[in-house]
């Protein structure tokens, strides 16, 4: 058995990493819940995102959290663009296709920064890359507790934006009713769009946080999304909160059984939540009711 | 992709590019048709940093070859590369092999990982197309009584005894501070598979396994092996993983302020790479591995270090053992005098050949296992990997314990 000491420390690190993996299924569930599609594109949209974290930092020697102010700008354009130029033209109107040119995109990108990059793994080096925070016997690790809050700032942001501005009424409307939308005059390709661009600078926030702990290679972003989408249908598809909540819980429960059961049996623990979700609560913790 | 490392051959063969345009008027009145040789190695998915590596060490071989003239004993016919990317797949492997064999390779070299090896050196033997493996490990490999497959390194076999035994020496020439052992290790075929001998061998050795720890490739976070780690306080710490997942231990070892009396590495992704040694100079010093390495006696070897690390690429054994593989084969094609396949597995059988770059002798095979291949012990040291054992060519003493 564990002393208490080292299950705190387990608890912790689930919640930090838990944390990040909230941000990134905060994007997969946003564009799921107004668009009704997968994106199957997240992942490697995140790989992008980090290699860009990358190149700010060893070519202009931007620190990874400055860097947020330039790439959430960027990565927002990008994702409107390529919501509204290629996704929304592609795919004519149909949801299976659009499934497709996802698929596509990530192929294009990962194999892109494959080509450009190479194959190497990467990562880059802050001066508070290995400082830790100590209370008492613990050492949790800096830049993963400026990640946390960092988390809990934007996801309350994104809700606010949600809630109070007329943008963020436009698309809960829009997720509730396509076509009742249009009719009172919202844009609702502008409205795609945007929900895109959101969700592709939550990515870029999350490569930000991950960059002064983590590493970046072609295929980095893969590692997480699977997680995310446990995430999304744990916490409800669409669900801002949820994708928080589950996320932390994901998280924390990954941790445990990686402690508890070794860390190639840990993964059970994620995907046992994620099949007694689909069993008991086919909507999640707080979906709306299909 | 392709184009990329092209432009970037043009570099690190601008001397040998120089000294073909001077000997070509020569040859050029009867030039002999090329002989195709076929590279596979993995440069997309998970393994692709290995397979670029290892790709470059059999360019770095093919451009000197033709730079001094091709196979002589066929009137300086060139080699010619057709290049597979065995996708990080054994399927892939098998499908490359398959394309080069309809574009007529006279031999296959290469394969890195044990399970792409040992699909596509199957693949290969249907059509009696030699076969040189560069790294995969796995014993199986050579133990098929594939006529047409040859191992110019070490197996597993041969890697974890001698690991065990330099183990041993170094920890009873320290007046034995090590006793007990915790074992982290990657969960696919490599990294289980040597846990599985370690158990085995670690305990008649005097040591005592606390624990062994698996994990998953990729793994997002180390957190919780580094925690079992500080939980257990093991004397010594033998990891057996991929490049980033040792990478994200060592970090977090470090900032959770573990420090066993040493980290022994076995065939470990990132502990004599040097990547990780100048991004991590902290988490990396006094790490030890034992792995595959370069012979740093031989003059070649500097030579070839030089254009490998040429265009901001680092020196990773896959480029020596790749050189290396595709000089032996042309050292048996030169022999063989022919592209014949059957003729050059003969060749290759009778092998004695000792101008590679890995610290193995002249080559001979048995049953297609090159006997003098064995692993070198290195140890991170003040920003550098030395050499500690063995003793022939040791570049410097082993510091143990680290602590």
């Amino acid at each position: 058995m564990f002393s208490p000491e080292i299950l705190l420390s387990a608890v912790l690190n689930g919640l930090m990493t838990g944390a990040v993996y909230a941000l990134i299924a905060l994007g997969l569930t946003l564009v799921y819940g107004v668009l009704h599609i997968i994106n199957f594109a997240h992942g490697a949209t995140l790989t992008a995102a980090m290699f860009a974290v990358f190149v700010l930092h060893s070519a202009f020697r931007i620190d990874p959290y400055l860097a947020i102010f330039i790439l959430v700008p960027l990565f927002f354009g990008l994702g409107y663009v390529v919501q509204r130029f290629i996704i929304g033209p592609a795919s004519h109107g149909d949801d299976s296709n659009i499934l497709l040119v996802t698929l596509g995109l990530s192929i294009i990108i990962e194999n892109g920064l494959l080509a450009w990059f190479r194959s190497d793994t990467r990562s880059i080096d802050v001066p508070y890359g290995f400082s830790v925070i100590e209370i008492g016997n613990l050492f949790l690790s800096t830049p993963r507790v400026i990640a946390v809050g960092v988390v809990l700032v934007t996801s309350a942001l994104v809700w606010a934006f949600l809630a109070r501005t007329d943008t963020g009424r436009a698309i809960r409307a829009v997720a509730r009713e396509k076509t009742g939308a249009a009719l009172v005059g919202i844009d609702v390709n502008h409205i795609y769009a945007v929900t895109f661009g959101i969700g592709a600078a939550c990515l870029a926030i999350a490569a930000c946080l991950l960059m002064p702990t983590f590493l970046v290679n072609p295929r980095i972003g893969n590692a997480f999304v699977l997680v995310a989408f446990t995430i999304v249908v744990l916490g409800g598809m669409g669900s801002v909160a949820g994708a928080l909540i589950g996320g932390l819980f994901i998280g924390v429960v990954e941790s445990l059984s990686g402690l508890f059961m070794g860390e190639s049996l840990g993964q059970i623990g994620i995907f046992l939540i994620f099949i007694l979700v689909l069993l008991v609560r086919p909507t999640g913790l707080f979906g709306a009711k299909a | 992709m392709s184009r990329l490392s092209r432009r970037d051959l043009l570099k690190t063969t601008a001397f040998g590019a120089s000294v073909a345009a001077i000997g070509a008027p020569l040859v050029a009145g009867a030039q002999p048709a090329p002989i195709r040789i076929g590279i596979l190695q993995p440069v997309t998915g998970a393994l692709a940093q290995d397979g670029e590596y290892g790709r470059l060490g059999a360019e770095i071989a093919i451009n000197e070859v033709n730079a001094r003239g091709g196979i002589r004993s066929m009137g300086g016919a060139r080699i010619q590369m057709v290049f597979g990317d065995a996708r990080s797949s054994p399927e892939g492997g098998t499908q490359e092999v398959e394309r080069m064999h309809s574009e007529g390779v006279a031999a296959v070299v290469g394969g890195f990982a044990s399970p792409i090896v040992l699909a596509a050196s199957q693949a290969a033997s249907r059509y009696d197309l030699p076969f040189i493996v560069d790294v995969g490990v796995n014993d199986q490999i050579v133990g098929r009584g594939l006529k047409n497959t040859f191992r110019f390194g070490p197996g597993f076999g041969v890697v974890t005894a001698q690991a065990l035994d330099n183990l041993q020496r170094l920890n009873e020439a320290a007046g034995r501070p090590a006793r007990t052992v915790v074992l982290v290790h990657e969960d696919g075929f490599f990294g289980a598979g040597l846990a599985r001998l370690m158990q085995a061998q670690l305990p008649q050795r005097g040591f005592e396994i606390l624990e062994t720890i698996p994990h998953p490739t990729p793994a997002r976070d180390m957190s919780n092996v580094a925690l079992r780690i500080r939980a257990l306080n093991p004397d010594l710490v033998i990891p057996s993983s991929y490049y980033s997942e040792f990478v994200l231990l060592a970090r977090t070892m470090q900032q959770q302020r573990i420090r066993p009396k040493g980290i022994y590495a076995v065939l470990n992704g990132a502990a004599s790479n040097f990547r990780f040694v100048r991004e991590f100079g902290e988490a990396a010093n006094l790490v030890m591995d034992c792995n595959h390495w370069p012979d740093p006696r031989k003059p070649k070897t500097a030579e070839v270090r030089r254009l490998a690390e040429q265009g901001g690429r680092f020196w990773m054994y896959n480029t020596p053992m790749n050189y290396s593989s595709v000089m032996l084969l042309v050292d048996a094609i030169e022999r063989a005098g022919s592209a014949d396949r059957a003729r050059i597995i003969t060749a290759l059988e009778s092998s004695t050949f000792s101008d590679h770059i890995m610290p193995y002798g002249p080559t001979r095979f048995v049953n297609g296992q090159n006997q003098g291949a064995a692993p070198v012990n290195t140890q991170v040291q003040g920003g550098d990997i030395k050499v500690i054992f063995p003793d022939a060519f040791a570049d410097a003493r082993p510091v143990f314990p680290a602590t």
